[in-house]
């Protein structure tokens, strides 16, 4: 037992050798609520707006931002510029070759964006924007070094500037500081972007929502089940002894 | 005669249905004292159903198509009606099978179930095992995202670790110098058609030698050393209607952590689906960090736990490949006495103890990112996971194990 014991702790040990090598990036939370339809009704505003032009969103069809309590005339009205029909799926003029040439990297698609990277780092990511002018496009990002897309919301947000701190041998970025003000505060700004995120989590599964909703009734009707299969298995086991 | 009657005599005339249903459930006689670890044979068999039936659904709108793969699963997703839901229902199968598997496969060590005359049965579970280790590889393909990508080129060049031939032998399993739109297709044919009837048919075997020779329990004794004057085991009730309720319950209480995991945690943490396969395939960007799925780590653990000899990984993959060989040598290393844990000595139980924590051991490591102490513990643990199987002629003839007894105990 006490041989088994040491293996344990040995086991126990692991991951903090393992995990001592990579370091990280700290990413703040992003306020995601899929129940909050205004929340997301803004964020897919504000995806058609500001992302919707270089990305993609190949699997998403407009006609399902009804499940956001849009009216097919309201998105007609509001969220298609160019002639598309609600039933089509999002996306741009941009050809890859396009997007390479102009970017360095084409702008991916952004159907589960969320899912790959998460909800913390796009939220981080849309925030950690700031003045670099040895970047092509003048722009660097905290949590996406030497990143290719230029800060496309510089106009809501402003400019933001980096400042340093020492830690061992190298400068690191400390915090951002605001430069030369947006159109809308700092504080906005991040609300801005939590809808952006709430709506990119959305978007990358449209029937999460449904999901959960059916998950609680299949485990009830389940839980009903089992009291009656646990009372048959019962009644015919009577008579094993 | 009732109408019914008539049928089942003119059927029964042609082709042996009654006596099927008897041999198989009503008059094959179960012990009467099977536990919690008995679920899962049937589990599984409820698992390989779902697997088949969500398969062939979504096999309806995928397309095997290095253009259209990705996009098509999550057309799936999308906009076929409940695609979401058959599609979570397959990838979350894919783990629970391997974690119904695993049990079962402790449950045989635990209790003897591959000791005489269940050898067959036994090497049969190893081939159904080795088959859907290649069905869930081969599904995992074609999704087409980043890590079903490069997991498939990490395990294809292993291939090319072989002397002489590996070079060859990966581009033909390929069909292409990288995996491309041809493997994909390949993958596609072997995973909905090929390893399924595979599998189907080592399911059909593996009950068989069940049947004939009839299960062991957790006392590891033979019911059918003492039966009544019909023949019928003294400690062995009908499997229906007995078990049949039974597993009802078993299946009931396994669809609510499975129905749990569909419908709140599909991607379980990362585990059952990884965040980088929601990024489409791309050839020249590799991951900073490739893992296999959960259920292969142990395997690759073992795999990097052995050092490049005379600059090849070979001997990795031939440690590896010995890891699940030796499982079918399982019913002559072992030479107890007896068959259950419950009889045998400590030995046996450190040992077993050993291998569990090394088998879980090396399945934590397989997924990390390789370094010099976690490659330490993997050789700690690969050497302890061998030792289990080679030194079990000696340490079970050894070990000082308690008198078996005659019927089967509660």
């Amino acid at each position: 037992m006490k041989r088994l014991k040491n293996f344990l702790f040995l086991l126990a040990a692991a991951p903090v050798v393992a995990f001592a090598s990579g370091a990280s990036v700290h990413l703040d939370k992003a306020p995601v609520n899929l129940a909050d339809q205004d929340s997301l009704q803004r964020g897919a505003r504000m995806f058609v707006n500001y992302c919707l032009n270089c990305h993609s969103a190949g699997s998403m069809r407009y006609s399902r931002l009804q499940d956001l309590g849009l009216t097919e005339d309201q998105i007609k009205e509001n969220l298609l510029f160019a002639g598309e029909k609600p039933g089509e799926t999002m996306t741009v003029g941009m050809t890859k070759a396009d997007g390479k040439a102009w970017f360095g990297a084409t702008p991916p698609d952004l159907s589960v964006i969320a899912r790959s990277r998460g909800a913390d780092w796009l939220y981080t990511y849309l925030r950690g924007f700031y003045r670099d002018d040895t970047r092509a496009t003048g722009w660097n990002n905290t949590v996406f070094d030497k990143v290719g897309m230029p800060h496309v919301m510089w106009n809501l947000q402003g400019e933001m500037v980096p400042r340093y701190k020492k830690e061992g041998e190298h400068e690191v970025i400390d915090r951002l500081e605001l430069a030369k003000p947006g159109s809308v505060t700092l504080a906005e700004y991040d609300a801005m972007v939590g809808d952006l995120v709430n709506y990119l989590v959305w978007m990358g599964e449209p029937a999460q929502v449904q999901r959960k909703q059916l998950g609680v009734i299949v485990l009830i009707f389940l839980a009903v089940f089992f009291v009656v299969a646990y009372y048959l298995k019962k009644e015919f086991w009577k008579d094993i002894h | 005669m009732s109408a019914l009657q008539k049928v089942m005599g003119w059927v029964d005339d042609r082709f042996p249905l009654t006596a099927t249903y008897k041999a198989h459930l009503s008059e094959y006689y179960a012990p009467k004292n099977f536990n919690f670890w008995y679920f899962f044979g049937s589990l599984a068999l409820l698992v390989l159903v779902i697997q088949i039936v969500t398969g062939i659904f979504l096999t309806m709108n995928y397309k095997p198509d290095a253009e259209l793969a990705f996009t098509s699963v999550e057309y799936i997703m999308r906009d076929v009606d409940w695609g979401w839901l058959i599609r979570y229902m397959h990838s979350t199968g894919a783990s629970m099978f391997f974690v119904v598997v695993y049990l079962h496969m402790f449950r045989g060590l635990m209790y003897g179930s591959y000791r005489k005359p269940r050898e067959l049965i036994w090497i049969f579970g190893v081939l159904i095992y080795l088959a859907l280790m290649a069905e869930a590889f081969l599904g995992y393909l074609l999704p087409w995202g980043q890590m079903s990508y490069w997991g498939a080129q990490v395990i294809v060049n292993l291939f090319a670790a072989v002397p002489f031939i590996g070079e060859d032998l990966s581009i033909w399993i390929r069909g292409d110098y990288v995996i491309s739109d041809a493997t994909l297709n390949r993958f596609f044919a072997f995973h909905v058609i090929a390893l399924p009837l595979v599998l189907i048919a080592l399911v059909a075997v593996h009950l068989v030698a069940l049947h004939e020779v009839g299960s062991n329990n957790p006392d590891g004794v033979e019911i059918k050393k003492h039966k009544d004057a019909n023949g019928i085991p003294l400690d062995g009730i009908p499997f229906h209607p007995y078990y049949t309720v039974k597993d009802i319950v078993g299946v009931i209480v396994f669809l609510m952590v499975f129905s749990a995991i569909v419908f709140f945690a599909p991607e379980m943490g990362g585990y059952f689906l990884e965040a980088n396969n929601f990024v489409p395939a791309d050839s020249l960007k590799t991951p900073a960090h490739i893992a296999p799925l959960w259920y292969f780590t142990p395997f690759y653990a073992i795999l990097r736990a052995v050092p490049p000899m005379f600059g090849s990984q070979f001997p990795g993959v031939v440690a590896m490949g010995l890891s699940i060989v030796v499982l079918f040598f399982l019913p002559w290393l072992d030479r107890s006495k007896v068959k259950s844990i419950r009889y045998r000595g400590p030995i046996y139980k450190i040992m077993l103890a050993l291998f569990l924590v090394s088998f879980i051991g090396l399945g934590y490591l397989g997924l990390l990112p390789s370094t010099p102490v976690a490659t330490i513990f993997a050789q700690v643990f690969s050497v302890i996971y061998f030792l289990f199987f080679l030194l079990m002629p000696w340490y079970t003839s050894i070990d000082k194990t308690k008198p078996e007894p005659e019927r089967v105990t509660g």
